[in-house]
């Protein structure tokens, strides 16, 4: 696949690339200003646009109002206030960034959602002197609703309680136990004034005690590549395309996974199979398509395709529904009630659809659930829609694309409410097998009542994941199983996931080629996020080769819980030690992609500790590891 | 794949965003139509379109709101490349107003405005009875463009209601509408000056000349730069004089300064892009006849 055409396309190494984040407070809180503030800074507000701000300030030489650039309408910039969700543009040498500045008042919680949906990233602002407003939790929420992983708290207004770390620490302290319940990959604070400056574009001298990143430093750093779903394939038609005899083509674009020529498909919901045999675009043909590119399939039967159908590989298929589960966040003043009838858009598919059983709302504000029969203006609650027609379904934490899908009100033909599925039962698709990918009954995050520091006071340690990582022969095992015993004998509650071992039975489904690596990384880090949940110290022994698969491993378990851990013995050293005999048979190509032989090896760039395992003895390398862990692992947080 | 990582650069990310809408576009509505005003975004929107419907034809045609006062190479460009592309192109004037002779000079540039971009286009949407109608805004140029939706609801008269637009979440574009009312729709609404400039390279779009430097005989006026051809009036005082300028964006030629520039090549416009300090719109004059004045005019229907 290296020689594919599209992999001109593909990012290279240093070229920039996009970053989506929402902003979210409550009125007052400065988010217009803190926006204001990052294009200022970074210099993506021009002269012309300064200089008639610089006309609009109430007296001469007063500071620049800076929520002005981004008030966009009349109304807003009489009333002070932010109105409808403003997108906004800028750039630095590292990343693009799309900002959707989205208002704070309860009553235009849809526009945070629309905000939030996009988004790779909500930074929640919180002003210092107010502390933690009802509005800050409800943003939180919505955010974490919409599946935004990562979240940044800009504690703002710092200057107004004089730069106080306690203001700081108690409002990060109080929040983060709060927000732990909602399961957030990655919950960061910041402590900033959008008016003075300090943290947002530069560091500030007035705040010694805080020695983190900017905010912007933050944002250009923080790893989302990982985020596309690149394992299951999902093509919904959007248009057949058929200038004359010669051609029929499908439409699309790849919302998820990867699809070559050659493929066999299924197509949704006639549940007839055939195979991709070009994937057009107006240049040359690609040899493979992943999201997002819009293209053009042809399959090699002339099979019955229209709008709204779905193309997969039918040995993973997105369940065909007659109802779905969701959470659906609604927009509109009349309300959801039960029985109504609307219509779904999901993917390219507009189905009607009745408003079944409303299973609760949510309180947002407490988390708490509260029966209902109906959800108003700006209510979120769980739901279940009967469709008149079927959807081809996936769970929104997997797949933002296809468990997606906005309400519509037939009678004003209004976009009412937005919809998350969150069931996904393992059904196969018509005419098929159950014995691909299916997954497991009415998944849904439930929070629970136990938070992570309880568990780690009563087993007195903070969890932890020690990441082996090195070639075949490194000693990953050896030095996995002996930090294990010192660790226990310490009286810590430890546990190895061993690559090898667990191919016998969580991953056996899996081979070597950078795919199935990848996904056995992603396995192997949801069962150790798992553990350290439970509190346990978990020492992973993996290849695990790639750097993008090690940093996705660090987000499903947290970088603070990550402790990468570099096995540096080369390739010579593992070849002469071969403990499993395996390089001898790479060298003799009885094994394909053999990692130092046949497959590449990617050095951590900046690991948490380097062990000479090509020089020192196992008892050195484990030693100098036990010590580095048990610093780590002692201290409960 | 190798060590490669399956990710799309910004450019072709914009690409497959912006392809999908005009998919969308083109199978929920009856009779779509392009705005093309034979810029850059337009020869942007173009190409686009012919690689969301490759091999297949353009499904929609093109429109031209002619306000009768755009640069004479506009014209002779747009027929060109629009006779090229083998594209439909309709062309509409107000026409009672100009044989009423309007024009900014005598009307001042909110009227004339009104008269033959918002009253032309609606017009010329009416007798269309277009329900959809694809314009290259971008949210970037103007901060009203900004609150801007990719399918933006328009009333029976046209009319933009800011304060009411549908909530647009995901790519899920509620295209729904009763007869008589239309929608405006914005591919390019998350592309930056600048990405359009690229992808021009990226791609080998033609543009009207008029964008690179070379001398030509302008007037300064108010701050701006504008162009002395032969129909342009010269105010008492007023001396035309040759200089080395360029335009950063088109419209009509009354109206549209130019900039101080030597970039005669699109690589050198996109080093200059990288570089200004201005915005984009600082050259068009009707942005600030009056406070708001983009909303206003964009309440009103136009684009």
């Amino acid at each position: 696949m290296a020689t594919g055409r599209t992999g001109a396309d593909a990012v290279q190494a240093r070229e920039p690339d996009l970053l989506r984040f929402t902003t979210a407070g409550s009125v007052d809180d400065g988010k217009s200003t803190l926006i204001g503030r990052l294009l200022h800074d970074a210099g993506a507000i021009y002269e012309d646009q300064l200089a008639a701000l610089r006309g609009k300030a109430p007296v001469a030489g007063a500071a620049l109002d800076l929520a002005l650039v981004t008030d966009g309408l009349r109304a807003e910039r009489e009333q002070g206030i932010t109105i409808d969700v403003a997108y906004r543009y800028f750039a630095t040498p590292r990343r693009r960034f799309i900002i959707a500045d989205t208002p704070g008042h309860v009553q235009y919680t849809r526009n945070m959602a629309t905000g939030a949906s996009t988004a790779d990233l909500a930074v929640i602002l919180i002003d210092a002197q107010l502390g933690i407003q009802t509005q800050s939790k409800r943003h939180a929420f919505i955010v974490s609703l919409l599946g935004v992983p990562r979240v940044v708290v800009a504690v703002n207004k710092m200057d107004l309680v004089g730069y106080d770390a306690a203001v700081f620490e108690r409002i990060r302290d109080e929040y983060g136990a709060w927000a732990a319940r909602l399961g957030f990959a990655d919950l960061v604070f910041i402590p900033i004034s959008a008016l003075a400056g300090d943290n947002v574009v530069t560091g500030s001298g007035r705040m010694p005690w805080y020695d983190g990143p900017s905010l912007l430093t933050h944002l250009e750093h923080v790893y989302v590549a990982g985020d596309a779903n690149l394992i299951d394939f999902r093509f919904p038609v959007q248009r057949v395309v058929r200038p004359d005899q010669s051609f029929r083509g499908y439409a699309g674009q790849v919302v998820s996974g990867v699809v070559r020529p050659g493929d066999e498909v299924v197509v949704l919901p006639s549940g007839l199979r055939t195979r991709v045999t070009r994937i057009v675009t107006r240049g040359p043909d690609l040899d493979y398509a992943f999201p997002p590119q819009s293209v053009t399939l042809c399959l090699a039967d002339d099979v019955d395709v229209s709008r709204g159908d779905m193309i997969a590989h039918p040995r993973n298929v997105p369940v065909v529904e007659r109802s779905v589960e969701a959470m659906v966040v609604w927009m509109a003043d009349a309300p959801l009630a039960e029985g109504r009838t609307y219509m779904i858009k999901h993917t390219t598919r507009t189905v009607k659809a009745a408003c079944g059983k409303i299973a609760y709302r949510v309180n947002p504000d407490t988390l708490h659930r509260e029966q209902a029969t109906e959800l108003g203006l700006n209510e979120i609650g769980r739901v279940r829609m009967t469709l008149y027609q079927p959807l081809f379904v996936d769970e929104y934490r997997k797949n933002r694309a296809t468990g997606s899908f906005v309400l519509i009100d037939p009678a004003t033909n209004a976009t009412a409410g937005a919809g998350m599925t969150i069931d996904r039962r393992a059904s196969p698709a018509p005419g098929d097998v159950a014995d691909g990918l299916q997954v497991a009954t009415n998944v849904f995050r439930q929070a629970s009542r136990v938070d992570a520091a309880e568990r780690a006071r009563v087993l007195g340690q903070a969890p932890l994941t020690v990441w082996l990582t090195g070639l075949s022969g490194s000693g990953k095992s050896t030095v996995a199983h002996a930090l294990e015993r010192r660790l226990i004998d310490a009286g810590r509650a430890c546990f190895v996931l061993d690559g090898d071992n667990l191919r016998h039975g969580l991953t056996r489904d899996l081979g070597f080629t950078p795919q199935a690596r990848r996904e056995n990384v992603r396995r192997v880090a949801e069962a150790a996020k798992l553990m350290n949940d439970a509190g346990l110290v978990v020492v992973t022994a993996l290849i695990s080769p790639y750097e993008e698969d090690r940093a996705m491993a660090r987000e499903i378990i947290g970088p603070e819980r990550f402790f990468e851990t570099y096995l540096a013995a080369g390739v010579d050293a593992c070849e002469r030690r071969d403990p499993k005999g395996l390089y001898a048979k790479a060298r003799r190509g009885e094994i394909p992609d053999f990692t130092g032989i046949s497959a590449p090896y990617e050095v951590p760039a900046a690991p948490a500790i380097e062990l000479a395992t090509g020089t020192e003895s196992v008892e050195q390398s484990v030693e100098a590891l036990f010590a580095a862990v048990l610093r780590r692992v002692a201290q409960p947080r | 794949m190798s060590t490669e990582v399956l990710s799309l650069s910004v450019l072709r990310r914009l690409e497959a965003e912006s392809i999908h809408i005009l998919r969308e576009v083109a199978a929920e509505f009856e009779r779509p139509v392009l705005m093309y005003s034979v810029g850059k975004d337009s020869s942007v929107l173009l190409r686009l379109a012919q690689k969301a419907f490759h091999p297949g034809r353009i499904p929609f045609p093109l429109l031209h709101i002619d306000t009768a006062y755009k640069f004479p190479e506009m014209y002779a460009f747009r027929d060109r490349v629009c006779a090229e592309a083998g594209v439909e192109l309709r062309v509409l004037r107000n026409e009672p107003a100009l044989a009423a002779d309007a024009n900014p000079w005598d009307l001042g540039t909110v009227k004339c405005c009104g008269f033959l971009k918002t009253q032309g286009l609606l017009d010329a949407l009416r007798a269309g009875n277009y329900d959809a109608v694809i314009g290259g805004a971008r949210r970037e140029e103007e901060r009203s463009r900004a609150k801007e939706r990719i399918f933006s609801f328009r009333d029976r008269h046209g009319q933009w209601d800011p304060k009411n637009q549908r909530p647009e979440l995901w790519n899920l574009y509620n295209g729904r509408i009763q007869p008589g009312e239309s929608m405006r729709v914005f591919p390019l609404s998350n592309w930056t000056e600048v990405d359009v400039w690229r992808y021009v390279a990226q791609e080998g779009i033609e543009v009207v000349p008029l964008y690179f430097a070379t001398e030509r005989e302008v007037v300064r006026r108010g701050g701006q730069i504008i162009p002395a051809g032969a129909k342009t009036r010269l105010l008492p005082g007023e001396r035309s004089e040759r200089l080395l300028v360029r335009y950063r964006t088109l419209g009509c030629y009354p109206c549209t300064g130019a900039v101080a520039s030597s970039a005669r090549t699109v690589g050198e416009i996109i080093t200059e892009l990288e570089q200004t300090r201005f915005s984009e719109r600082v050259t068009r004059v009707i942005d600030h006849d009056q406070d708001g004045s983009m909303e206003q005019k964009k309440r009103e229907g136009y684009f």
